[in-house]
C-alpha cells in the first residue's frame, strides 16, 4: 500500500526578553541554579504574576509577519498539573483565545513551493529543570527557566514529508531571528518543537491517529525521528495492528521514539481563564507601531535580492538565511562596486568554508565586509588571479592586513604586460620543442602544459585570459 | 485604653497622654491575660511591636508621624509578613516565614501602624465558623461557647476583646462582614480591585479582597485610607485617584436612596435579626434617607455559582503547596507520587480538601462548561442585578447573616448549613462591590450585623453612611464582660 505521512508541528520559540513573561527576573542563560529565580517564580504564597509588554509585542510582531490576525482580546489560561519543576502547579499559557489566530508562511523543497498553514501562535511561560544526575538518587529542581517567555507556534497538518517539516522548521527559525524575537539557539533549547505524527493511505481523506514526539531540539533529529515514526507506524498498520495515540520521546542515541504516555494516562489540565491576570487587550495602535518596526522579511529579501543584484533563486535563498548573512553580503556588494555574482560566491563560498571550518558565526568573521570586499575590487578589476585571490584570502583571514597590503608586500600583482608574457612563452618554446611539435601536430591537450610552464614561470602571476589568448597565438 | 477607638488613641499619642510603647505595651499584656481563653493569635509578636512602638514615639516627637503612627494593630494571618510566620491558619504552612510582606503590609507598616502579631483564622481562608483552623478555633468574646464567624474570625474576635483596636480581614465570601457581624464590629470588604492582593494568600483570586475591621466606621475608614490604592504589583488592582475616607464622614444624609431587597428578608431570617434591622434603618431614616423596596431576582443563585468558582480557583490556587519548595513535606516519601499525596493529605484540614476536591470536579473535562462556564454566567446575571438595583438606590441594606453567633460544632458537621452562613454576602463577592457590617443590636446576648452594599467604589459613601449611624446609636461602643 501506499502511505501518506501528515506531520503538524508545535514549535516553541523563547522569546529574547530581557526579562520573564510575569516577573522582573532575568532570563540569561546559564546561570547557577536558582539565582534567577524570584518569589513569583518560586510560586511562594500571595505572589502575583504581572504580564511584561515585551513578550506581548515580539508575539504581535511575529503574527505581523505571518500574516496572521493579532487578537484584540486574548486570554490567559491556567494549565493545571504537577510536576516539581512547576512551581505552582500551574503553567500559564493560552487556550481558546490566543493572542495570534491563522497565518502562514511558504517553504521550498527540492525546487517546489508549499504553504504551511499557522494555526495559532500563544504565548506561555516555560517550567523550570529537573536534574536527575549528581544527587545521590535524588532530584535537583533548577528555576531560572520558570517563567521564561515562550511562543508556542501550532502548524496545520500541512506537511506529508520529514523533509517538508524541516524546511519549515528551518523557515520559522529563520524568521524568528529576523524578527529578533528569539535567539534560536536549539542547544540550549530557545527553539525546539513537538511533531505530531500520522500515516494514512493515499487518497484517504480521513487522519489517522497521531503520535506526539516530544522536544525535538535539532533539525537533524526532527528529521530523524519523523522518519523512524513513520516506518514505525507503516509497519504496525500493514501487520494488521493499529496507532495508539500517544506522546513519544525521540532518542538520539538509539535513532528511535519510545512511548512516553498513552492518551489515557494523559492529565486532564482542568484549564480555565487565570484569575490574576486581566484579558490581554492589545489596540490597533500598539499594532500598527509594531508593525512600522517589523525589519523586511526573508521572503521580501530575496525577492529583492534577485531582483536588485540579479542573483538567481538559489543564492537569494541562501544569502537572506540569516539578517546577519545577508547584511554582510550586502555590504560586501555595496563597498566593492564589483558583480553582485562575484560577491555572493565569495560569499557563499571561501567565506562561508572558512567559518564553517573554524565554527564561527558570520557576524563572528575575522575579515570584515570592508576587507573582503577590498579583496573582490582587485579581482575584478585583474590586479589578482582568482586563484591568487584564495591566497590573499588566507592572508585576510589570518590578520588585520588588507587585500592591498598583502598584494603588494608579496609582489602579487598580475602580469598583464604583453611583452614580458610574450618573452616568457617565447623561452618555453624555445625550450620544448617536442612539446611544441606534438601540440601542433594535433595533441590538443599539451595545452595545458604550456600554461602550467607560464604560470610556473611567472609564479602563478600571468594574467590567464592573457596567457591563453597569446599562448595559442604563438603555438599556431 | 483598650475601649478607645484608633482616632481616640491617635488622639492620645498627638497630645503625649501616652506614647506608643505604653499603648503597645498594655496591649500586648491585655493579650497574654486574655487571649488564652479566646485564641485570635497565631503568633504575637513584642519584640518586633516594641521596637515599631519606640520608632513611632520618635516619629510622634519629631513631627513626622502620621494618624496612623504609633497605633497598634494585628494583620490576619493570610497575610505574608516578612521575616514572620505566615501560616493561613493551615499545618501546611505552620513552619512557613515569609522573605516578603504583603502590600497590606507595607502600607500599614509605612503609616507608621505598629503589629502585634498575626491573627487566627479558617485554614486558607475556608470557613464561616474558625472551626477549621489548624490552631484551633477562636471563641466568640460575647460568648465562649460560641463562633466568633470566619474567616476572619481572630480578626474580629481580637479587636471586640479590645486585644487591639483594628486589624486586618480579607473576605472571599462574607469573611470580613460575617465574623463582625458575628463579634458586633465593623468591617469593610472594599470594591474588588481595591486593596492590593499582593502577598494576601489567595483562597479565589477573583472573589478576594482584603478590607479593615475595627470597633467603629471612622476608624475602618482611616485605616482603608492607608490599605488602599494601586499596586502595579496586583494585575488585578486598579488605577485611579486616592480618596480620602477620613474626611467628609459627617456628610448629611438628606436624600439617601436605601433599597431593600425582598431576597434578604425572606424564609430562614431570625426574627430578632429582622427585627434589629428594621430599627436600624428606621434610624437612618430618621437621619433624610427614604426606602425603597428592590428586587435583586438572581441572588438564590449565588450560593450554587459562589461554590463552583471558589472551589475551581482554589482548587488550583492551593496546588503550589505540594511540600517540593516550602511547606509541610510528609516524612520519608517513597516517591514522587507519595510526596506528593501524604504532603497534601496530612498537610490540609477536611474543609480546605472538599473544596479542592469540588473545584477539581467542577474544572474537569466534560465538567467546565456545565459548572465553571455556568457559574461565570451567572455571576453576570447577579452583577446585573445589583446595576439594575443601583440606578435607583445609593445603597442597599440588609441582615450580615442569617442568624446570630452559633455554637461550635453545630454546624461544622453540614458543609450546607455552614455555607448557608454566608447567604447574603457571597452575592457582593460575585459583582465585585463594596459592602459593609456594622453592629446593630443583639439576640440572646449576641450581637447582630447589618449588611450595607454600595456600587464600584462607593466606600466613602457607605462609611460615610455607617459612621452617621454609630452618631446616633451606641451598639458599636458595647464590649464583652471577660
Amino acid at each position: 500500500m501506499q502511505w501518506e505521512t501528515v506531520i503538524g508541528l508545535e514549535i516553541h520559540a523563547q522569546l529574547a526578553t530581557k526579562s520573564k513573561i510575569f516577573s522582573g527576573a532575568a532570563t540569561l542563560y546559564g546561570a547557577e541554579p536558582n539565582t534567577q529565580a524570584c518569589a513569583i517564580d518560586l510560586g511562594l504564597p500571595g505572589v502575583l504574576p504581572v504580564l511584561n509588554q515585551e513578550a506581548v509585542k515580539m508575539a504581535v510582531k511575529f503574527g505581523l509577519a505571518i500574516g496572521a490576525e493579532v487578537s484584540p482580546r486574548s486570554v490567559f489560561a491556567r494549565k493545571n498539573y504537577f510536576y516539581p519543576d512547576l512551581p505552582k502547579g500551574y503553567q500559564i499559557s493560552q487556550f481558546d483565545l490566543p493572542v495570534v489566530s491563522t497565518g502562514e508562511t511558504t517553504i521550498v523543497v527540492d525546487g517546489e513551493e508549499k504553504v504551511i498553514g499557522i494555526t495559532r501562535a500563544h504565548l506561555e511561560e516555560d517550567a523550570g529543570k529537573s536534574l536527575h544526575e549528581d544527587f545521590e538518587g535524588h532530584t535537583g529542581i533548577d528555576l531560572n527557566r520558570a517563567g521564561t517567555p515562550l511562543l508556542e507556534i501550532v502548524s496545520e497538518p500541512d506537511m506529508r514529508s520529514a523533509k517538508e517539516a524541516v524546511a519549515y522548521m528551518k523557515k520559522l527559525h529563520a524568521l524568528v531571528r529576523y524578527l529578533e524575537i528569539c535567539d534560536g539557539n536549539m542547544q540550549e533549547g530557545s527553539f525546539r518543537c513537538d511533531a505530531n505524527v500520522s500515516i494514512r493511505p493515499k487518497g484517504q481523506e480521513k487522519f489517522g491517529t497521531r503520535a506526539e514526539i516530544k522536544n525535538l531540539n535539532s533539525f537533524r533529529f526532527v528529521e530523524k525521528a519523523i522518519n523512524y515514526e513513520v516506518l514505525r507506524q507503516i509497519e504496525i498498520l500493514e501487520n494488521g495492528g493499529t496507532i495508539v495515540q500517544e506522546t513519544r520521546l525521540y532518542d538520539a542515541n538509539k535513532d528511535e521514539t519510545r512511548s512516553m504516555r498513552s492518551k489515557e494516562e494523559a492529565n486532564d489540565y482542568r484549564y480555565f481563564p487565570d484569575p490574576d491576570l486581566l484579558p490581554l487587550e492589545i489596540d490597533a495602535n500598539f499594532i500598527e507601531s509594531v508593525r512600522t518596526q517589523l525589519p523586511e522579511l526573508p521572503d521580501q529579501k530575496k525577492l529583492r535580492f534577485k531582483a536588485q543584484y540579479s542573483l538567481n533563486d538559489y543564492d537569494a535563498e541562501v544569502l537572506t538565511a540569516t539578517r546577519e548573512l545577508a547584511s554582510y553580503f550586502e555590504q560586501v556588494a555595496l563597498l566593492s562596486g564589483s558583480d553582485p555574482k562575484l560577491c555572493a560566491n565569495w560569499v557563499m563560498g571561501d567565506l562561508a568554508a572558512a567559518l564553517n571550518k573554524a565554527g564561527l558565526e558570520i557576524e563572528e568573521s575575522p575579515v570584515d565586509p570592508q576587507r573582503l570586499a577590498g579583496l573582490i575590487q582587485r579581482i575584478a578589476d585583474d590586479t589578482i588571479s582568482g586563484k591568487i585571490a584564495k591566497h590573499v584570502f588566507e592572508g585576510l583571514w589570518a590578520s588585520l592586513e588588507s587585500a592591498d597590503a598583502i598584494i603588494d608586500r608579496e609582489g602579487l600583482r598580475q602580469i598583464t604586460d604583453t611583452g614580458a608574457i610574450e618573452a616568457i612563452i617565447d623561452a618555453i618554446i624555445a625550450e620544448n620543442p617536442a612539446q611544441v611539435e606534438g601540440y601542433r601536430s594535433g595533441k590538443d591537450k599539451l595545452f595545458g602544459f604550456f600554461v602550467g610552464q607560464a604560470m610556473k614561470a611567472t609564479e602563478g602571476k600571468a594574467n590567464p585570459a592573457q596567457l591563453n589568448e597569446l599562448l595559442k597565438k604563438k603555438l599556431s | 485604653m483598650h475601649e478607645k477607638t484608633i482616632r481616640e488613641l491617635s488622639e492620645g499619642l498627638k497630645s503625649k497622654a501616652f506614647s506608643s510603647l505604653e499603648l503597645t505595651e498594655s496591649f500586648l499584656q491585655r493579650i497574654d491575660r486574655l487571649d488564652p481563653s479566646i485564641n485570635a493569635f497565631i503568633t504575637v509578636t513584642p519584640e518586633r511591636a516594641l521596637e515599631a512602638a519606640k520608632a513611632a514615639d520618635v516619629a510622634l516627637s519629631g513631627g513626622t508621624a502620621g494618624p496612623l503612627t504609633g497605633i497598634p494593630i494585628a494583620q490576619k494571618d493570610i497575610f505574608c509578613t516578612e521575616g514572620v510566620r505566615s501560616s493561613c491558619g493551615s499545618k501546611m504552612l505552620d513552619q512557613f516565614i515569609s522573605p516578603y510582606n504583603a502590600t497590606v503590609v507595607d502600607r500599614l507598616n509605612a503609616a507608621g501602624t505598629v503589629m502585634l502579631g498575626k491573627l487566627n483564622m479558617d485554614e486558607f481562608a475556608m470557613g464561616s465558623s474558625n472551626e477549621t483552623s489548624f490552631y484551633g478555633p477562636v471563641k466568640n468574646p460575647w460568648n465562649l461557647e460560641t463562633v466568633p464567624g470566619g474567616s476572619s474570625g481572630g480578626s474580629a474576635a481580637a479587636i471586640a476583646a479590645r486585644l487591639v483596636p483594628g486589624a486586618t480581614g480579607t473576605d472571599t465570601g462574607g469573611s470580613i462582614r460575617q465574623p463582625a457581624a458575628f463579634c458586633g464590629i465593623t468591617g469593610i470588604k472594599p470594591t474588588y480591585g481595591l486593596v492590593s492582593r499582593w502577598g494576601m494568600i489567595a483562597f479565589a483570586s477573583s472573589l478576594d479582597q482584603a478590607g479593615p475591621m475595627a470597633k467603629t466606621a471612622e476608624d475602618c475608614a482611616w485605616l482603608l485610607e492607608a490599605m488602599a490604592g494601586f499596586d502595579p504589583k496586583d494585575s488585578t488592582s486598579i488605577e485611579r485617584p486616592k480618596e480620602i475616607y477620613s474626611q467628609g464622614l459627617d456628610k448629611s444624609l438628606q436624600g439617601l436612596r436605601i433599597g431593600l431587597p425582598k431576597e434578604f428578608f425572606g424564609e430562614g431570617l431570625d426574627p430578632d435579626i429582622h427585627q434589629a434591622i428594621q430599627t436600624a434603618i428606621g434610624e437612618i431614616e430618621k437621619l433624610g434617607a427614604t426606602v425603597k423596596a428592590i428586587s435583586l431576582p438572581h441572588m438564590h443563585l449565588s450560593g450554587p455559582a459562589y461554590y463552583v468558582v471558589a472551589p475551581a480557583e482554589c482548587s488550583s490556587n492551593l496546588a503550589r503547596l505540594d511540600g517540593v519548595r516550602y511547606g509541610y513535606r510528609a516524612e520519608n516519601p517513597k516517591d514522587l507520587k507519595d510526596l506528593y499525596m501524604r504532603s497534601r493529605g496530612e498537610g490540609f484540614g477536611a474543609e480546605v480538601k472538599r473544596r479542592i476536591l469540588i473545584g477539581t470536579y467542577a474544572l474537569s473535562a466534560g465538567y467546565y462548561d456545565a459548572y465553571y462556564l455556568k457559574a461565570q454566567k451567572i455571576r453576570r446575571l447577579i452583577s446585573d442585578d445589583f446595576k439594575k438595583a443601583f440606578e435607583e438606590v445609593d445603597v442597599i441594606m440588609g441582615p450580615t447573616s442569617p442568624s446570630v453567633a452559633f455554637q461550635f460544632g453545630e454546624k461544622s458537621q453540614d458543609p450546607i448549613a455552614m455555607y448557608l452562613s454566608d447567604i447574603y454576602t457571597i452575592a457582593v463577592n460575585l459583582a465585585g462591590l463594596p459592602g459593609m457590617s456594622v453592629p446593630v443590636g443583639f439576640s440572646k446576648g449576641l450581637p447582630i450585623g447589618m449588611q450595607l452594599i454600595g456600587n464600584y467604589f462607593s466606600e466613602h459613601r457607605l462609611l460615610n453612611v455607617a459612621h452617621r449611624y454609630q452618631g446616633v446609636t451606641d451598639w458599636h461602643q458595647q464590649s464583652p464582660k471577660l
